[in-house]
């Protein structure tokens, strides 16, 4: 009976067509699963899963697609995917391993289709003009999922290495130390000038030394964010003192032609320190030590 | 708003209390360019604690009149810059140029004496 409406390309026939592609599709389940898990095995896309794992798996991804095909909504592949892609990126699956299944998945139904229908060129036609903007809408769902998931990842990262980045530390009254490690961006560097600016006012510093001896390079920009934490803690009534530029960052500051006059530099933090201990009127002297450090430590013990 | 200005001493301090306007800026610094004269000040501090913004004409009204007071004698402290204003005055290339900075009062104070003592050294 449906084969009649063949050529007509009414949406009854369409529906229709897309009905009978679901019932097919639900028909084949076990042997098309089969067929897939089989081939995804041949391709050691299927690494690290045990077989429990697996069977689950392949059933709801299974399912999963012929209910989008049947609704053309994409709601469950996307939490399906985001699921997935959550527990994936914990176990360490490479993006490879998901996208090649869906990809082996979407070659098994379509071979299916190729079987189903050989005998009649038009209706194969049909069937593939309703199943492929499916299929790759699935694809497309997946592999947005893994890489929203795994960008959610890096930014968690990002955000963990900001705040573990930008201690200021206090080595006596008034002075502060920033020692700043690792690449500066414009984010960051903002974060570490807030941070500086309020514990300045919140310990009453008047000396900071920032020790960029970590940082690997500097560009006019960061040059640019360097000179704005000196001039901000200006205002705020403290003088920074910078140590610690590299021979390649005094380099580049100079071609960059980076005004560098009314920063106060010192070679290393080392000297930045005692530096500031002049400017503040500390005065260090060593004197004879009453304890050696072992002597202290076992008695600590 | 008056931004009140209290003698102390060999000092002035103007103590600004409110979110000030423009024209109010600029009787402050009138004021206070008179006021240096009158009492005979060596320094002045402006507080600008409760300032929330500053913007490119209070920095160059406060820049000016630092200038304009040390040509009359006195320095010129400005304290009490919040760290989000003094963030805030960087990002926008805004600079107090010759003009010293103290985190508050006290430090204003301590600043004050420092310089206006070396000053009289000088004049000896």
């Amino acid at each position: 009976m449906k084969r009649e409406k063949i050529n007509q390309s009414t949406p009854e026939s369409e529906a229709a067509l897309r009905q009978e592609l679901v019932e097919h599709f639900r028909e084949k389940r076990e042997l098309l699963r089969q067929q897939w898990v089989q081939q995804m095995n041949a391709k050691g896309l299927l690494a690290g899963l045990t077989q429990e794992e697996i069977e689950n798996e392949s059933i709801t991804i299974y399912d999963t697609c012929i209910v989008c095909l049947e609704t053309g909504e994409y709601e469950g592949a996307q939490t399906y995917a985001r699921r997935m892609a959550e527990r994936g990126v914990l176990r360490g699956m490479t993006t490879e391993q998901i996208i090649g299944g869906i990809l082996t998945l979407r070659n098994v139904y379509g071979r299916s289709l190729f079987e189903w229908y050989q005998q009649d060129m038009e209706r194969l036609s049909a069937a593939l003009d309703i199943y492929e903007p499916v299929a790759d809408k699935i694809i497309s769902v997946v592999a947005l999922a893994f890489v929203e998931e795994r960008e959610k990842v890096v930014r968690q990262q990002q955000e963990a290495i900001r705040e573990l980045s930008t201690p200021v530390l206090q080595v006596r009254d008034q002075l502060l130390i920033l020692p700043i490690i690792g690449v500066i961006d414009t984010h960051r560097a903002r974060q570490i000038t807030e941070q500086l600016l309020r514990t300045i006012r919140t310990r009453r510093a008047k000396v900071v030394v920032m020790d960029i001896t970590g940082v690997p390079a500097v560009d006019s920009k960061i040059a640019g964010h360097l000179v704005q934490t000196v001039d901000a803690s200006k205002l705020m009534g403290a003088t920074v003192i910078v140590t610690g530029i590299s021979p390649e960052i005094a380099q580049t500051l100079v071609t960059l032609g980076v005004d560098i006059a009314k920063m106060n530099t010192v070679g290393d933090l080392q000297g930045g320190i005692e530096v500031a201990n002049e400017f503040l009127g500390y005065k260090v002297v060593r004197t004879e030590p009453e304890t050696s450090l072992n002597h202290q430590e076992k008695k600590v013990q | 708003m008056l931004v009140p200005i209290l003698k102390q001493g060999d000092y002035l301090i103007a103590s600004i209390q409110s979110e000030l306007s423009d024209a109010d800026l600029l009787k402050l610094r009138d004021d206070l360019v008179s006021r240096v004269g009158e009492f005979h000040s060596r320094g002045v501090i402006v507080d600008v604690t409760v300032l929330d913004v500053m913007d490119s004409f209070a920095t160059r009204t406060l820049r000016a009149m630092a200038h304009m007071i040390m040509l009359r004698g006195a320095e010129t402290v400005i304290v009490g810059i919040q760290p989000e204003v003094a963030f805030s005055m960087v990002q926008l290339g805004l600079k107090l140029e010759g003009v010293e900075t103290a985190l508050d009062l006290e430090e204003g104070l301590t600043l004050l004496d420092h310089r206006t003592k070396g000053d009289n050294k000088r004049a000896r």
